[in-house]
């Protein structure tokens, strides 16, 4: 170790209590950096995985444009039969799997009438893919494919003022453009939490729905559900090399189903970096008042390195080895307490008061578990470095403006 | 004959706001090499001034002043800071040590910024501190050590990569009789066994009578330089 390491390591310890202090506000800013991020990132992936659960899915199979257009034309031929495949096959043992198709249409009950999505759903499979069949508010789930009935969100059903046991009127348009119409009973209400759904969402059977909108065997889309959302890369692979040739067929991930949840993300995210960034300002001032005050008192010794010929560069790396060296003590510290901290509760889950009960209502759990990874533990510890770091040029820059005379005579 | 410092009217005024305070005047000097030279006067004579000046500590407001061949009035900051860590020595009255360092790192410092490789530092350091009498006190540390030693420290620090001059201010100022002598004979012997010159400033009569050449300002200017057996 050369004597200018060996100088700063042991200028560190000429007030011991003053650099434990420094480097604990590090630690404590660090440790907080690094529980924080890896649950904000936790609780992104338990608020995409319950989304994604809920009806959109993981991935979908469409027919190439409908996403951007969803044109009752738009169709995946033999909807049923390309799901029954991806199911047998191997690659896909494990992941949830079932046709839909979709359209739109007039609800009526009575005096009112709203537009509403209306969704064909293969009631066997579905449950795989969506939790709105275990979400059943009254009543119960679809029961068969070819099934006369319907369930409904509560919120339409509300607005509708329908029950269980009520009939619902449906008309729309059908493929062909000729008038889509049938008339089925409400089976069940559901209410899952996601407001657009429950205001305006239908589902029938898919046979049912095919007979009514005219759709023969097909469907518009091959939902997809994995157990974990990492896998989301392989699925498509495996599911793109199911897909037969010349159809026309895509696999969309959520990203490009739903552009809306991952600008959400986003935009939490940022919002999450200025608190982060604004504590460490903070802290990184106290730190800064610490380094000059470390540099002030030693004027006369860097005067005297001055006339022995040390040129002030030679000084301003000593005083960032300084700071270099306390802050990474605080780093150290903080990113170890912080990832015992993670670790804990991304094995037992973190929890606050009223969220087990908030995401208890729609079927999802309560708990969120911290994402730990490089990038996760790293990053905020990455961030308050380059402040920090930032921070102690300061000081090192003044020496540049020491005159080693005046220096040697400070006080 | 070669002259290690070269003054010629060599001026200092110090400004601060509006108030100008001359404090060196016209100061003609010669210094030749291996000379061992006492700088008295009472406090604010200039001393210390002149002794900054030769260091290229300070810039002289006129007149040129040259030190082992190299004019210091005209260098810039690197390169002054080159001149004092190859070939100008110091040791200040208050000794300046590094209190973080041993007695042997203090001096292994001033190599390391030189370049030294560590195996020389080390040898070199541990050489000059027995020469200085401070063998077996390698190890310790500034605050470990008396007021003499430390000093003792200094010089084997101002020594110990052969420089032309040791500019020495008020070296015995802090020292008890005893050891301000001790000190001084120290300082001639590494004058004559190392062949460097020394100038050092002083009140202290015991001091003056070590010098061969003792120069006496006051109010800046030279009033006496007088040659000593």
């Amino acid at each position: 170790m050369t004597i200018t390491l060996r100088l700063a390591w042991r200028n560190l310890w000429r007030y011991p209590r003053r650099t434990w202090l420094t480097a604990s506000a590090i630690a404590f800013v660090t440790l907080l950096m690094v529980f924080l991020i890896t649950l904000q990132l936790g609780s992104y992936d338990l608020m995409v995985d319950s989304s994604l659960r809920i009806f959109t899915g993981q991935l979908q199979v469409q027919r190439e444009g409908y996403l951007d257009k969803p044109q009752i034309r738009t169709v995946v031929p033999e909807a049923l039969a390309l799901a029954q495949r991806m199911r047998q096959s191997p690659a896909l043992a494990n992941v949830g799997i079932a046709a839909r198709a979709q359209g739109f249409a007039l609800a009526s009950s009575g005096r009112r009438s709203y537009g509403v999505q209306v969704v064909g759903a293969e009631p066997e499979h579905e449950p795989r893919v969506s939790t709105i069949p275990r979400l059943m508010k009254s009543g119960r789930y679809l029961s068969r494919l070819d099934a006369p009935e319907a369930v409904v969100g509560a919120t339409l059903a509300r607005n509708l003022n329908i029950k269980v046991g009520d009939e619902l009127t449906l008309l729309g348009s059908a493929m062909d453009g000729s008038v889509a119409a049938t008339v089925v009973p409400v089976v069940g209400l559901f209410e899952s939490g996601m407001r657009e759904l429950d205001r305006q969402l239908v589902e029938l059977p898919l046979r049912t729905f095919q007979e009514t909108f005219g759709m023969g065997d097909a469907g518009h889309a091959i939902v997809l559900v994995a157990p974990d959302l990492k896998a989301l890369p392989q699925l498509r692979t495996a599911v793109a090399a199911l897909l037969p040739e010349g159809r026309g067929l895509v696999a969309l991930d959520w990203e490009r189903l739903i552009p809306g949840l991952k600008q959400l993300i986003q935009a939490d995210w940022a919002s999450g970096w200025f608190t982060y960034i604004a504590l460490i300002v903070v802290v990184t001032f106290s730190i800064l008042n610490t380094f000059i005050m470390s540099v002030l008192e030693r004027t006369r010794e860097f005067g005297a390195m001055l006339a022995l010929g040390a040129t002030p560069a030679r000084i301003g790396v000593l005083v960032f080895f300084e700071s270099l060296f306390l802050t990474l003590i605080g780093l150290a510290l903080g990113m170890g307490l912080g990832l015992l901290v993670a670790f804990y509760f991304s094995v037992y889950g973190f929890t606050y008061p009223g969220l087990a009960e908030l995401m208890g209502q729609y079927g999802l759990p309560g708990l969120i578990y911290p994402k730990l990874s490089f990038v996760s533990v790293a990053l905020g510890p990455a961030v308050i470095l380059g402040f920090v770091l930032l921070a102690s040029l300061y000081p090192a820059l003044r020496i540049r403006r020491l005159n080693a005379v005046e220096a040697m005579h400070a006080v | 004959m070669e002259h290690t410092v070269i003054c010629r009217n060599v001026s200092k005024i110090y400004r601060q706001d509006a108030v100008s305070v001359q404090a060196l005047t016209d100061i003609n000097l010669e210094i030749p090499r291996l000379d061992f030279v006492c700088l008295s006067g009472p406090s604010g004579s200039g001393k210390s001034t002149l002794l900054n000046l030769i260091g290229g500590l300070d810039k002289p407001t006129s007149g040129e002043i040259t030190v082992d061949g190299a004019r210091v009035d005209l260098l810039d900051k690197g390169a002054l800071a080159k001149l004092r860590l190859h070939r100008l020595g110091f040791v200040f009255q208050s000794y300046n040590l590094i209190p973080v360092l041993t007695a042997r790192e203090n001096v292994e410092f001033v190599m390391q910024l030189q370049g030294v490789r560590a195996v020389e530092r080390s040898e070199k350091a541990r050489d000059i501190l027995k020469e200085v009498g401070l063998d077996g006190l390698e190890d310790r540390r500034p605050g470990e050590l008396s007021g003499g030693q430390q000093q003792r420290v200094a010089v084997a620090r101002a020594i110990v990569s052969q420089p032309s001059l040791v500019l020495a201010d008020e070296p015995t100022a802090n020292l008890d009789s005893k050891t301000a002598e001790n000190l001084m004979q120290l300082l001639r012997h590494m004058n004559r066994e190392h062949g460097v010159t020394f100038i050092f400033s002083t009140h202290d009569r015991l001091v003056m009578d070590f010098s061969r050449r003792l120069i006496t300002l006051h109010d800046g200017r030279i009033v006496d330089d007088r040659k000593r057996e």
